[in-house]
């Protein structure tokens, strides 16, 4: 069974039509990509799955069982992270306190230590800095604690939204090969990505998403040799 | 000028006593500004609610005989708990009636629904008040008559004990603010609800959660005020409300510790005031100017410092 089948997805600001019919998978162990330019729907896609978007139509499934139309804080209680677009840390609380808030969901006290020790020791540089204010962190070091604070629940899904913007090149490798590692402690992964040259190297699959359909789905191997994505979104001639 | 010196430690107590009911009171604003970033001008009626309902606990315990046979410390408490539950789940009620179905709407139009439910509350404490005893001035029956003097300073042990749960209150909230799950969790409401929210938040459980915290803080400021200055009626919490929106303002609104603060000097500022301004102007100004100090003080902070003085430093964007 898949962890996440989104069924014919629509979507809508206002009177906008920001994703029309949209379907994916994701199984288990997994990480698949979705690619596509700036406003093609890969924000839009990923809120609708934890709640901020009410879909107007279709179906969402987490390991079978019906998700779209819940309040998010019940999706999140489902365990199922988001990392948003901007990273949207705390910046008056402490990185401690950020990290705690990602096990908001683990009623048992032990999880979140567990979670504290897991998520420091992937990310050294929080643990140098748990006592300091979310805010007063770099850009890198946010894209960090956004990620370990969504890891701090255990999710059965970690959906990405954009972990490389504004970071530079050095910091990206380094973000990217973190993921690579979670996938390989068994997190299951649905990554949204500008950058397709990087997400193609990380995921197993992707699909391409343009103005809010998806028009591509297949291997990433596939999908780096053709022809269409090479020239649009790899940038080759 | 010695006469004037020897007032102070007087002056200093009635200050502290003022500014530790404004504290409370500014207390209520600023976590519904801090959460929904909206000054919620009900609060001063809520602040009124619980005068009433303390004094009116008191009054039927004094119908009843139980007043006179209770210790005056179980009285207080009842007359507390009873205050501080009425206006919290008032507050918490009006948010519901008032205040959620207009989410979303632009930000003056649930700042006119909070005048709208001031006025209600007034008239519908008159009202009541009215039928129920013929009467909307309401006397709060007097728990304790002692007084403790210092040579020249009287010191009243209702002022004692005002000043005492206040600060009991106070270390509560912060405790909770600060070291529970659920007081991050509000923090995190404040800063940022939709990501609050899909780390399993219920916003809206956060937000009533708030007006009940906030409502029964200005019950409870409304009952120790009922106490101590024995005379109430339903417009009582207008400029009392206005003052404690100034100290909340004062001290950074949205702050926690900058509304405490804010109270504190505030109530300071105006007793040093209406005590000297007099002496110090050679009676060109009087103590009747006291209600303006406030309002000075809100106009300055607005102009020096409009943050506050505990106001956030850290920028409010990551």
């Amino acid at each position: 069974m898949a962890v996440l089948e989104l069924r014919d997805l629509h979507t809508y600001y206002g009177v906008i039509h920001a994703v029309k019919g949209l379907s994916l998978t994701v199984e288990k162990g997994e990480i698949v990509t979705l690619i596509g330019s700036n406003g093609a729907g890969k924000s839009t896609t990923l809120k609708a799955i934890s709640g901020l978007l009410k879909p107007r139509q279709g179906e969402i499934h987490l390991e079978g069982q019906r998700i779209d139309g819940l309040a998010p804080h019940v999706i999140a209680g489902h365990r199922v992270a988001h990392v948003p677009e901007g990273r949207r840390i705390f910046p008056r609380l402490t990185v401690r306190e950020n990290l705690e808030m990602g096990a908001f969901v683990c009623a048992d006290r032990h999880e979140v230590n567990q979670g504290l020790e897991r998520v420091t020791a992937l990310f050294p540089r929080l643990k140098e800095r748990l006592g300091q204010k979310g805010g007063t962190l770099s850009g890198g070091e946010q894209q960090m604690l956004a990620m370990g604070r969504a890891l701090m629940m255990n999710p059965k899904i970690l959906l990405l939204d954009e972990p490389s913007m504004g970071l530079a090149p050095v910091l990206v490798e380094q973000i990217f090969d973190i993921i690579r590692q979670l996938n390989l402690a068994g997190t299951t992964i649905l990554l949204v990505e500008q950058n397709a040259h990087q997400a193609l190297q990380v995921a197993g699959r992707g699909y391409v998403i343009q103005t809010g359909s998806i028009v591509l789905a297949d291997s990433a191997e596939a999908l780096r040799r053709n022809e269409m994505v090479r020239r649009v979104y790899l940038g080759e001639n | 000028m010695s006469e004037s010196l020897a007032m102070l430690p007087q002056v200093i107590i009635d200050g502290l006593t003022l500014g530790f009911v404004y504290a409370l009171v500014a207390l209520g604003y600023t976590m519904v500004y801090g959460v929904l970033e909206f000054i919620n001008f009900a609060h001063s009626e809520i602040f009124m609610v619980g005068a009433f309902a303390g004094t009116e606990a008191l009054l039927i315990l004094q119908s009843t005989g139980a007043l006179a046979a209770l210790p005056p410390f179980v009285s207080l408490v009842i007359a507390l708990l009873f205050g501080m539950i009425v206006a919290g789940l008032l507050a918490a009620g009006m948010e519901r009636v008032a205040y959620r179905p207009l989410r979303g709407a632009p930000r003056l139009v649930p700042l006119i629904s909070a005048i709208g439910v001031s006025f209600f509350l007034q008239d519908a404490v008159r009202l009541f008040e009215g039928l129920w005893r013929n009467a909307f001035y309401l006397t709060t029956p007097v728990l304790y008559r002692q007084t403790l003097r210092f040579s020249n300073v009287d010191i009243q042990i209702r002022t004692l004990i005002l000043v005492g749960v206040c600060l009991v209150i106070m270390f509560g909230l912060t405790t909770f603010v600060n070291r529970t799950k659920l007081g991050r969790a509000l923090r995190a409401v404040a800063q940022d609800q939709a990501t609050a929210s899909i780390m399993g938040v219920n916003v809206n459980f956060m937000i009533t959660m708030t007006f009940l915290i906030g409502g029964a803080l200005g019950g409870a400021a409304g009952v120790l005020f009922a106490m101590q200055y024995t005379l109430i009626h339903p417009y009582v919490g207008f400029i009392l409300g206005i003052k404690a929106f100034t100290a909340a303002v004062f001290g950074g609104i949205g702050n926690i510790p900058g509304a405490m603060l804010g109270g504190v000097l505030l109530g300071m500022v105006e007793s040093l005031g209406s005590a000297y301004l007099g002496i110090l102007t050679h009676g060109a100004f009087g103590a009747e100017y006291k209600d303006v100090f406030a309002f000075v003080i809100l106009i300055l902070v607005l102009i020096v410092k409009p943050s506050g003085l505990l106001g956030e430093t850290i920028s409010e964007k990551a």
